[in-house]
């Protein structure tokens, strides 16, 4: 058992406020008290809840207890959801997010928003209207995004989990840079209903945890067709999984791009599951190189919709409180979808999106789940990449492909480069076959202790 | 050369109702034209016989059943909006 409540993982603390070993009231000042200490360092949330009085928690469910934060972007009934826009900066939702309602339902208690890039247009965090989250293990850098303040609070111990939504990998490279767990659910597992909306074609709602384990617990609760959300589907019974797996390494994963220290930390994790009794082959996904591309019109495209809502007379005030990055994205996309320009961009990058997903099917002929780093580089310093917004969509370059292919996807701490700096594992596999990111991931943390560090706040 | 000037970024925020000055239009021209440049990776991908993926579960109509059930109330749907009269949202007028 960790030495305070707040280190907990989610299964030992619903586990120990079962056993009556502490009150709820007791993990709540825990968690709080931390919240109070190491804020001011690494800025996690934009809202914390009842921040003064320690909490008996009544309602009771299988969560009864689970103190966990949510990512800006989902909508919570009765608390501000600014989706960290300043255009949202007064915004009270009337209703709850559906992923959202399901914790709670299961006595689950919020205990705040987290700051993510604005819009969750980002990989960051420092678009955000607010200011940036800092990296909890190294403040000068970026906590990655656009999930980064959910990623940072869960690292921190300023909660139990977090709910962050990943459209091009915005939970994955946040989990990886603040090295904790993160699910990227299949596309329509996870309801979207009150998620502010980004790219409905890509948007997933997901866990961000300390533990695979607890990503498992979260996911089985928050998954399911919801009627609210027509792209959600039901969820298929979970199969077993076999014991000796075939894992396949793409080579366009460990290419040039790649930093070394990246490379040989995610070989070295990959062995390690090799001597465990699964095989590794090498595999290619051709189309990789493209998937930005695809990514960066097809999003945009879905965004410049999407951002028609904000007309400043339903909710929030005018489109010109809208955050830089906000501007350029709806921009982009309203010149890709132009007439004169629709067939070069937008239904070229539809094509080459099925493409991409073919890559993935192919491959998963061949291999159970393929392995591979989620991000190219550790993370990067803050204001290194802002001023050359090409530079910072290419480093969604290994993340993006599942979001296109709908895929689900696990980033799972391996490591810490020279400077320190976490390193992060990308696990995916086929559509609604989260059981064997679980299996496998569940499997390596059980050998490797990557994930049970904690950092120096 | 940049695929999009100052005056072209002008007008796709004008169809986009968005407002930028001069020096944001400046800024904004340089970077999304580095991104357009990017995409022209696109052209050489052979897509003759390849059907456009908008749907990635390729789910087709989604139907539910037509019954009533309990939605947002008037004051709900009121109560984030900057102006109000007689329940209704107010707008400034657009002719």
């Amino acid at each position: 058992m960790a030495d305070k409540l707040n280190q907990l993982t989610l299964k030992q603390a619903v586990e120990g406020l079962k056993e009556k070993k502490f009150s709820s009231a007791e993990l709540h000042q825990s968690i709080i008290k931390r919240i109070n200490e190491v804020e001011g360092k690494i800025f996690s949330f934009v809202e914390i809840v009842d921040k003064e009085n320690p909490k008996q928690i009544e309602k009771e469910g299988i969560l009864k207890g689970a103190f966990f934060a949510v990512k800006d972007v989902l909508s919570t009934k009765d608390i501000r959801s600014t989706a960290s826009s300043k255009i949202l900066a007064n915004y009270v939702p009337v209703y709850e997010a559906t992923v959202v309602k399901k914790l709670t339902d299961h006595g689950a208690e919020i205990i705040g928003k987290t700051n993510c890039d604005a819009f969750a247009f980002g990989a960051s965090t420092e678009n955000s209207g607010f200011g940036p989250t800092k990296n909890p293990w190294n403040t000068t850098k970026v906590p990655g995004g656009s999930s980064g303040g959910s990623a940072a609070a869960v690292a921190a111990d300023e909660c139990l989990f977090s709910l962050g939504t990943d459209t091009g990998g915005s939970i994955r490279q946040p989990a990886s840079f603040c090295s904790v767990t993160g699910l990227k659910p299949t596309f329509g597992a996870c309801s979207r209903f009150g998620l502010l909306a980004m790219a409905s074609s890509f948007d997933c709602p997901g866990p961000i945890g300390k533990t695979v384990e607890d990503c498992e617990i979260v996911f089985d609760i928050i998954k399911g067709k919801d009627e609210k959300d027509a792209t959600s589907v039901f969820y298929p019974k979970k199969k077993q999984v076999k014991k000796n797996l075939v894992i396949g390494l793409p080579k366009e994963f460990f290419g040039g791009g790649v930093e070394n220290e990246v490379k040989n930390l995610v070989s070295q994790a990959a062995k390690i599951l090799e001597k465990e009794g699964h095989r590794l082959v090498e595999i290619s996904l051709p189309n990789t190189s493209l998937a930005i591309s695809v990514y960066y019109i097809l999003v945009p495209s879905e965004i410049s919709s999407n951002m028609a809502r904000y007309d400043g007379i339903r909710f929030g005030s005018n489109r010109e409180s809208f955050e830089n990055e906000v501007k350029r994205r709806i921009m982009l996309g309203t010149y890709t979808l132009e007439s004169g320009y629709f067939d070069q961009y937008y239904l070229k990058a539809a094509k080459v999106r099925n493409l991409v997903k073919a890559d993935y099917l192919n491959a998963f002929e061949k291999v159970d789940l393929i392995l591979g780093p989620v991000s190219p580089t550790p993370p990067f310093g803050i204001g290194e990449l802002i001023n050359n917004p090409l530079k910072m969509y290419l480093s969604d370059v290994l993340t993006v492909g599942a979001n296109l292919a709908g895929i689900p996807g696990l980033s799972i701490p391996c490591g810490f480069t020279h400077d320190n700096l976490p390193v992060g594992l990308q696990l995916l596999s086929p559509h609604f076959s989260e059981e064997i990111l679980f299996d496998i991931g569940r499997q390596f943390q059980q050998i490797t202790d990557w994930h049970k560090r904690k950092p120096k706040l | 050369m940049a695929r999009l000037t100052k005056d072209e970024i002008k007008h796709i925020a004008k169809l986009a109702n968005l407002k930028v000055d001069d020096k944001q239009s400046a800024l904004f021209a340089e970077q999304l034209s580095a991104v357009l440049d990017y995409f022209a990776q696109l052209e050489k991908a052979p897509t003759d016989s390849v059907l456009p993926l908008f749907n990635v579960n390729e789910s087709k109509n989604v139907f539910r059943e037509d019954k009533v059930s309990p939605c947002l109330t008037q004051k709900e749907c009121l109560k984030n909006a900057k102006s109000i009269f007689n329940g209704y949202f107010k707008v400034k007028s657009i002719f």
